[in-house]
């Protein structure tokens, strides 16, 4: 008998396999930094539709709009940032493809991912209040505090509710084979808050290693996942692409800048690009983009 | 020095509006907002804590864009939200529209269930203008930006914030609006938005028709003011040798004569 914890070591198609059409699902990263592409682009090739997709976006939220995949969006920006607007996602909102909408603030975002890791219903901000959040999002509520301030107010917050998962996806430096997981780089987004907000989390990593590997040259302030929030592990080096993912790689400027033309063009230039990057799998893409890399450098 | 450019007045009417923050957090957003925050560290407020709009807080005052400066803190987005909520921060955002209440839209242009053009989404203009002091910026200033009504509010405007409470009013702070025409603020009568001071070479006609909406003009309307010579030494040779802030505010082609 294995005296050792679980090996959750998986595929990105038993990754994808395990998921239904229906589900929430939580994208971890920031904008266009270390977000787990090679799950999402598993996503964006797979059968799954209706999904409702929680992110503070980039492509992740691109690609998945132009292929249909989604039946709700919550997010409070989706851009590039050397690319501001995504262009795939402008078209699904200027076209309506997305039929359902929750645009939030940034931090009511944060808010309701630590109200559903807390298990609680709700948490109370100010964000939101006065703005059109409140007014395109009618079923999100206020709440009177029960304290009177120092005026005698009691004032009133916005209750924002908690973004439970069915399931998120993260993508990290570095992991061991029962999920205890670390950032190199020198945010830790929120990938912990998707991870507990989450029923079940799947996580990318650029490597494997053994449990001790993941401390001989890193503080341990580091790790910012352990195996009690992990359910698969899945090693996918430069996963991330063509977000960035440092200390191991920087964002991909020229390959996003050809994401976003194409994805602003015409139906024909996307489709170029979709067969050429996006239409096998995991290995065919990252050998396009190598392809890609190579030519552009001549 | 007779060549001082609107960018280099743009520059100084930002620091103006972090001179007196003392020890916050000055959060800029887009390249002049950058340049005057580091102007104002460098002259008015040494105090003023600046990042390197990533996730850390730098110690010294590096050149637009630069790497590689003294680190003295750290600040990812989790803590940025954190000192939201704490409130010693002073946010200067961009905006896609501007009403006469101050309120501030970059979220979507026309009706945001179907827009007519998806901006980047609302960000977070909804939590920093109920929580810390905001500022705008307006690189180009014209009726399409200076709006009677935005299509959708994402930063809340003093009038929209007493509407929705203690809770929304009490941190409510909007304090300046500048644009490549003149400086704004919020005292105008009924806390609506008037115009503080006009660049040098830009007459307070040009701004009146460059504004969709009624601003409030006071008798006098005095000049914006000229950046000293050291603050021009700083923008010129120390923060922005390349001259990478003529592509967000372009000379204008009259005002220099």
């Amino acid at each position: 008998m294995s005296r050792k914890p679980r090996d959750k070591r998986m595929s990105i198609e038993e990754v994808i396999g395990s998921l239904e059409s229906g589900m929430t699902i939580g994208i971890g990263g920031w904008g266009p930094r270390r977000k787990p592409m090679a799950l999402v682009r598993a996503l964006y090739n797979s059968d799954l539709t209706d999904l409702t997709i929680v992110s503070w976006g980039g492509a992740d939220v691109g690609l998945l709009a132009r292929a249909g995949k989604i039946r709700k969006l919550v997010y409070a920006f989706v851009s590039l940032d050397s690319v501001p607007l995504e262009p795939n996602f402008q078209r699904a909102r200027q076209e309506k493809s997305i039929p359902e909408v929750v645009e939030l603030d940034e931090g009511m975002f944060q808010t309701g991912l630590k109200a559903a890791a807390e298990r609680l219903p709700f948490l109370p901000m100010r964000a939101g209040l006065g703005s059109d959040v409140l007014v395109n999002n009618q079923w999100i509520k206020t709440v009177t505090s029960p304290y009177a301030d120092a005026d005698g107010a009691y004032e009133d917050l916005v209750a924002v509710p908690a973004l439970k998962l069915d399931a998120a996806l993260v993508h990290l430096n570095r992991a061991d084979m029962h999920g205890n997981a670390s950032y190199l780089g020198p945010d830790p987004y929120f990938d912990d808050l998707f991870a507990m907000a989450a029923e079940r989390t799947y996580l990318s990593v650029e490597q494997i290693t053994d449990t001790a590997g993941l401390t001989v040259d890193t503080p341990v302030q580091r790790l910012l996942l352990n195996r009690m929030m992990v359910t698969g592990v899945v090693e996918t080096p430069n996963g991330a692409h063509f977000t960035n993912c440092v200390p191991d790689y920087e964002r991909d400027e020229r390959f996003q800048k050809a994401y976003a033309k194409a994805a602003g063009g015409d139906d024909a230039e996307w489709q170029a690009f979709h067969d050429r990057f996006l239409a096998g799998d995991e290995a065919a893409y990252q050998a396009a983009v190598q392809a890609f890399g190579e030519e552009a450098a001549k | 020095m007779s060549d001082i450019t609107r960018a280099d007045v743009c520059a100084a009417a930002i620091a103006d509006a972090f001179a007196e923050d003392g020890e916050i957090f000055g959060s800029p957003m887009g390249m002049l907002p950058m340049l005057g925050v580091r102007l104002a560290k460098l002259t008015a407020n040494p105090d003023l804590v600046i990042s390197d709009g990533e996730s850390l807080f730098l110690a010294g005052v590096p050149p637009l864009f630069a790497k590689g400066d003294v680190v003295e803190g750290w600040i990812p987005f989790r803590r940025v939200f954190d000192v939201v909520a704490y409130g010693k921060r002073h946010v200067m955002m961009g905006a896609t529209q501007v009403d006469r209440h101050g309120n501030q839209n970059i979220s979507a242009i026309g009706d945001f269930a179907q827009p007519k053009r998806q901006l980047l989404g609302s960000r977070g203009a909804p939590g920093n203008t109920v929580n810390n002091r905001t500022s705008y910026w307006v690189p180009r200033h014209s009726p399409r930006v200076f709006v009677e009504s935005v299509d959708i509010v994402s930063g809340v405007g003093p009038n929209r914030a007493a509407q929705a409470g203690a809770g929304a009013s009490k941190y409510n702070d909007i304090h300046r609006l500048v644009s490549n025409l003149g400086v704004f603020d919020m005292t105008g009568a009924g806390g609506t938005m008037r115009l503080r001071s006009v660049h040098p070479g830009v007459t307070v006609d040009e701004v009146i028709a460059a504004t969709g909406f009624e601003l409030d003009i006071p008798a006098e309307v005095p000049t914006s003011r000229e950046p000293t010579f050291e603050e021009l030494v700083i923008i010129r040779e120390m923060l922005d040798p390349k001259g990478l802030r003529f592509r967000e505010v372009p000379e204008p082609e009259q005002a220099s004569s």
